[in-house]
């Protein structure tokens, strides 16, 4: 297609610019601004009505003026480059180096907003990542291929469980021999520091250089927020699909993404749906979620773990709730159990991995993994009720029985959920530890256990 | 026709202005690839067009040619046991074509063209055939004969020249007929059929049987019936899917239509795995040779998810008018819902209830009301029954889709948060659930069952009303407090609620039970309820009967007794007896 260039604009409003007089646009095509004091920038086309055309800047209309900004248009959406080279190299938003080295030599250029998996092509995930942690592995599990996200507050450790779980799910991904994976971690909006934490984290642990960086901080552009996701997961694809390699994109905060394409939503004056998100919201998440899987014709994967602050805790908060309804389960973590000191804070009742079931059991982790896992739950529910009930009556009047949830609630918390940043549990440990933990509980309780698996486990098992 | 050219675009909405080709809901290709749209409003200035895949990279200027006729689906052979987008293009052909990833613009039959059908015509020369009549039927896959209609849009008349027995493609003329213009038509083994268009039938009938699902809380507490329409609301995690998928799975329909409407990708590829391995309990077949998949996942075109319910739909109509009965599960008209309202907000049309357009109600009556129990053109009896989940923001079950979708169901299973939080599925919430089915389905169960079936179910009812008023006393005093007689009902409501709404769909047993087994433990939990009851009645302290174990071994009856062997429930009773005796000896000794 034909390269055109244009100058002067009609309107600007926010990150939006106007054109008319415009033909052979094309929709969702990349343009090239030129801007008066000799910088450059880049814009996609969002609208096209006749010959006026409607084009958002990712950088932002700073000293944009209506006359003397030369447009240029590419003909082509926005594509990036793509090569093995990117691991252990740093992007800005849009798929810029920003690390002072060169530019990558392409292997190829893919366009960001990828294509739908065909849904015959995928394979199902069964495959179980031990992540270490006992409350993720034995009653969420992380399964190869999954995207699960954590719902986490400001003020929770949710960056310190991202960096524990990729230095875990590391070693499990490598236990093959095979040097296969790596790590696609984009920042969209957080706080430079929080940046830097998962940098040095990913030193220390030494695997920076098999780590892809997408960088957009909060004071970045908003426009290059929405396509900073997009970039690390093209990147992902690649890296899965065309080098066999098992990727794990953590995608932080999701949070800022969805403000930023409200932000935006309004600027196109567009009608709000709820909390002023656009009535797209749930659509534009799920191209970016939905780009987790494992495609059957391809060695590699690409796992999500993107992660979510919500707005004063709410997990109603169209953010989490949209989230929710696409991803295949969440961890949340919860601030009562941060505040007694339990890390990591898995509120374990709202958490789900809906790949789970078949990814545990005979074969993948043991067999009593299920039955297990579905008991103490069950039995940590009551725990819950029993509670409630003691603040009213007082922990003194409870049933025998009740006693005996008190105690194993608080074991459970204790010794369960809590383990140090550096403890890795193997799935063994974890499992053994839920059964000594039911050991405290009377046996008729156990209603949710097979009664030959009772027989084997029951009262065996001694690792308090 | 050939100066229409693009005028505006924006996202899925393109625009031709200042022509008077189009007719309202004509499907239309768009541009050079040749995309599919159809006319969704003209007036004098624009034609607007919603346009089923991606519009990046098309460009004003570019031609948009109209098909002619509205949004159609072809109809024959080839589609059971297929998978299908929302404008039925067969996904396994796409995948042949543009790989794991779809690609544009790939306009591929929704029949597999060079397949041999061994057709068996079923008219002979001379004879009428009106629309909807049967000609020639053929063998579909192991479980499903298909039946070829004269489609319902012809006209009918006089058969003048058959094909022989024989294998036959979908494009081969079987017959020919002459109409009453003295046309001679030329009738193959497929048909086209406009999507939004119901298709006619000979009469409506009264709903009368259940949809047998095989499920507990379904076929027991709120059952379904065949022809009739059910929602299923939940927030995410409740189990929505689950459910759908245990239906999909168990339930006593011919055929399975399964929507998945904006739904995840690997629940699709789950279906695709698992009903291939599994066995129709009642065929011996695979299950995939009873089921259609439509798949738009949520990352696909947002106007192909809009049209994906119309698509499914008019398959059921095509099946049910051979003689079926065929299941609908559509996951999630919340999502069919939300499609509708990101279009209508494209088309800047005036939003009613959260965004949402004002013709919501209307659109998910027209959907709900296709469902039906059927004597069809061709004087088959069958049906449509329509399972919907229902994915409401915010699990907050007053938003428009479910407050509207209420209005026009019958049925409706609450799912709840809480009961999933603790790991109690289905997560039906028996409290809020309810089934407006009860007067139509009386005469059955009455019948098949025997009269104590329905009384024993609404002993269950009354059972757990009563623990849940129980409950908020015992919240604020304990259960120690409580007479007896209502600590016995608490326990009872436990066993009902572990022992029989609970339900394993993993395990062998489990997953599916039969009516008859439904009976047996119901029948056995009130049993041991009433010999307690009376027991206390004669002042045996309940401590003392609680601690037999007999009450949790109730909650395990379901996993000890296959549906085959239900003659084993009488251990249980015999035990319980035995229990009982011993206790009412001893209050005589003293």
């Amino acid at each position: 297609m034909s390269v055109i260039r244009h100058v002067g604009l009609k309107t600007i409003n926010g990150p939006i610019i106007v054109l008319d007089n415009i033909k052979n646009a094309s929709f969702d095509e990349l343009v090239k601004i030129h801007v008066e004091n000799g910088t450059t920038r880049q814009g996609k086309i969002v609208q096209i009505d006749g010959e006026r055309v409607v084009v958002q800047v990712f950088e932002g209309t700073q000293n944009l003026s209506l006359e003397n900004t030369k447009i240029h248009f590419t003909g082509k959406p926005l594509e990036i480059p793509l090569s093995t080279e990117m691991l252990g190299r740093v992007f800005n938003g849009s798929g810029k180096a920003i690390d002072g080295l060169e530019d990558i030599f392409a292997d190829t250029y893919r366009d960001i907003n990828g294509s739908a998996i065909n849904p015959i092509s995928r394979s199902y995930p069964r495959n179980f990542i031990q992540t270490g942690i006992s409350s993720i592995d034995s009653l969420t599990t992380l399964i190869r291929g999954q995207k699960l996200p954590i719902f986490s507050e400001a003020g929770l450790p949710h960056n310190k469980l991202a960096v524990q779980i990729v230095k875990h799910a590391q070693i499990s991904g490598n236990a093959g021999g095979d040097n296969n994976f790596c790590i696609v971690f984009a920042a969209m909006g957080v706080k430079n520091d929080v940046a830097d934490y998962f940098k040095t984290k990913f030193e220390e642990s030494g695997a920076l250089n098999r780590v892809v960086m997408f960088l957009n901080l909060s004071n970045d552009p908003i426009i290059e927020r929405i396509l900073t996701p997009r970039c690390a997961l093209t990147a992902a694809e690649y890296l899965a699909f065309e080098k066999g390699m098992h990727v794990l994109v953590i995608l932080t905060d999701m949070t800022s993404y969805a403000e930023a394409v409200r932000e935006f939503s309004s600027s196109k004056g567009e009608i709000p749906g709820r909390k002023g998100y656009p009535g797209y919201l749930y659509s534009d998440l799920a191209q970016i979620y939905e780009r987790a899987g494992i495609v059957k014709y391809s060695k590699g994967s690409v796992t999500q773990i993107p992660i979510l602050t919500m707005p004063n805790g709410d997990i109603t908060n169209p953010v989490p709730d949209l989230t929710g309804y696409i991803t295949e389960g969440q961890i949340v973590l919860s601030k009562e159990l941060n505040k007694n000191g339990i890390y990591p804070p898995v509120a374990i009742l709202p958490s789900l991995s809906r790949l789970m079931k078949d990814g545990i059991g005979q074969g993948f982790t043991r067999h009593d993994h299920k039955d297990l896992a579905s008991q103490l739950f069950a039995s940590y529910a009551k725990v819950h009720e029993i509670r409630a009930l003691a603040s009213v009556i007082g922990e003194e009047e409870l049933s025998k029985t009740d006693k005996a949830y008190i105690n194993f609630g608080k074991l459970f918390e204790l010794k369960f959920l809590n383990q140090k940043d550096y403890e890795n549990r193997s799935i063994e440990q974890t499992l053994n530890l839920g059964w000594s933990l039911l050991a405290l509980l009377p046996k008729e309780e156990l209603d949710r256990i097979d009664a030959k698996l009772i027989e084997d486990f029951y009262g065996k098992v001694k690792v308090i | 026709m050939l100066d229409n050219r693009i005028f505006s675009i924006n996202g899925p909405i393109v625009k031709v202005k200042n022509t008077k080709d189009f007719s309202m809901m004509e499907m239309v290709h768009v541009g050079k690839n040749k995309i599919i749209g159809e006319v969704i409003s003209v007036d004098e200035e624009y034609t607007t067009i919603q346009v089923y895949e991606t519009t990046t990279g098309l460009s004003p200027g570019e031609f948009v040619y109209g098909a002619g006729m509205p949004l159609f689906a072809t109809l024959g052979p080839g589609i059971m046991s297929n998978v299908f987008d929302g404008i039925l293009r067969p996904l396994k052909d796409m995948e042949k074509i543009s790989g794991s990833f779809i690609g544009i613009g790939s306009n591929i039959p929704s029949l597999n063209l060079n397949k041999l059908y061994n057709v068996s015509v079923e008219v002979s020369v001379n004879q009428h055939i009106s629309p909807g009549e049967i000609y020639a039927t053929c063998q579909e896959t192991e479980s499903i004969v298909h039946r070829c209609m004269l489609s319902p849009a012809l006209e009918g008349g006089i058969v003048k020249k058959v094909a022989s027995n024989g294998k036959y493609k979908v494009t081969d003329t079987i017959i020919e007929i002459e109409d009453k213009n003295k046309n001679l038509v030329e009738i193959t083994l497929c048909q086209k059929w406009p999507v939004r268009k119901t298709r006619p039938v000979k009469k409506r009938c009264k709903i009368s049987k259940p949809l047998i699902t095989g499920q507990r809380i379904i076929d027991t507490m709120f059952p379904i019936a065949k022809g009739g329409t059910a929602a299923i609301p939940g927030g995410f995690g409740t189990g929505k899917t689950m459910t759908q998928h245990a239906i999909a799975k168990w339930c006593d329909a011919d055929i399975i239509i399964y929507i998945g409407c904006g739904e995840r990708g690997n629940e699709i590829t789950q279906v695709l795995e698992e009903f291939s391995e599994l066995i129709d309990p009642r065929t011996k077949k695979h299950l995939t040779d009873r089921t259609v998949l439509i798949a738009n996942t949520s990352n696909m075109p947002v106007a192909a998810r809009e049209a994906s319910i119309y698509t499914g739909i008019t398959i059921a109509e095509y099946y049910r008018d051979m003689g079926y009965h065929v299941a609908i599960m559509a996951d999630s008209t919340s999502r069919w819902a939300e499609a509708l309202r990101e279009l209508s907000a494209r088309l800047e049309e005036m939003p009613a209830e959260e965004g949402f357009p004002a013709y919501l109600p209307s659109r998910l009556s027209q959907f709900y009301e296709r469902a039906g129990y059927v004597q069809t053109l061709s004087n088959k009896e069958g049906s449509i029954t329509i399972i919907g989940a229902v994915s409401p923001q915010g699990s907050d079950f007053s938003e428009p889709v479910t407050q509207n979708t209420k209005r026009f169901v019958r049925c409706f299973w609450a799912l709840d948060k809480a009961l999933a939080y603790k790991r109690h599925y289905p997560a039906i919430n028996w409290m809020e659930s309810y089934s407006e089915y009860d007067e139509d389905l009386k005469e059955f169960y009455n019948e098949n069952l025997g009269e104590d079936f329905l009384n024993m179910r609404n002993r269950f009812s009354n059972i757990l009303a009563k623990e849940r008023d129980l409950l908020e006393i015992v919240k604020l005093i304990g259960i120690d407090v409580l007479p007896d007689e209502e600590q016995l009902i608490i326990e009872i409501a436990k066993i009902i609620r572990i022992g029989f709404l609970q339900q394993n769909a993993f395990h062998k047993y489990d997953c599916y039970v039969t009516l008859e087994k439904q009976k047996c433990i119901m029948k056995t939990i009130l049993y041991l309820f009433d010999k307690t009851l009376d027991l206390i009645r004669k002042e045996v302290p309940f401590t003392i009967l609680k601690d037999n174990g007999i009450f949790s071994k109730l909650c395990k009856i379901k996993y000890e007794i296959d549906n085959e062997n239900l003659e084993r429930f009488d251990e249980y009773i015999k035990e319980i007896d035995k229990f009982f005796k011993e206790q009412a000896d001893n209050i005589s000794l003293h």
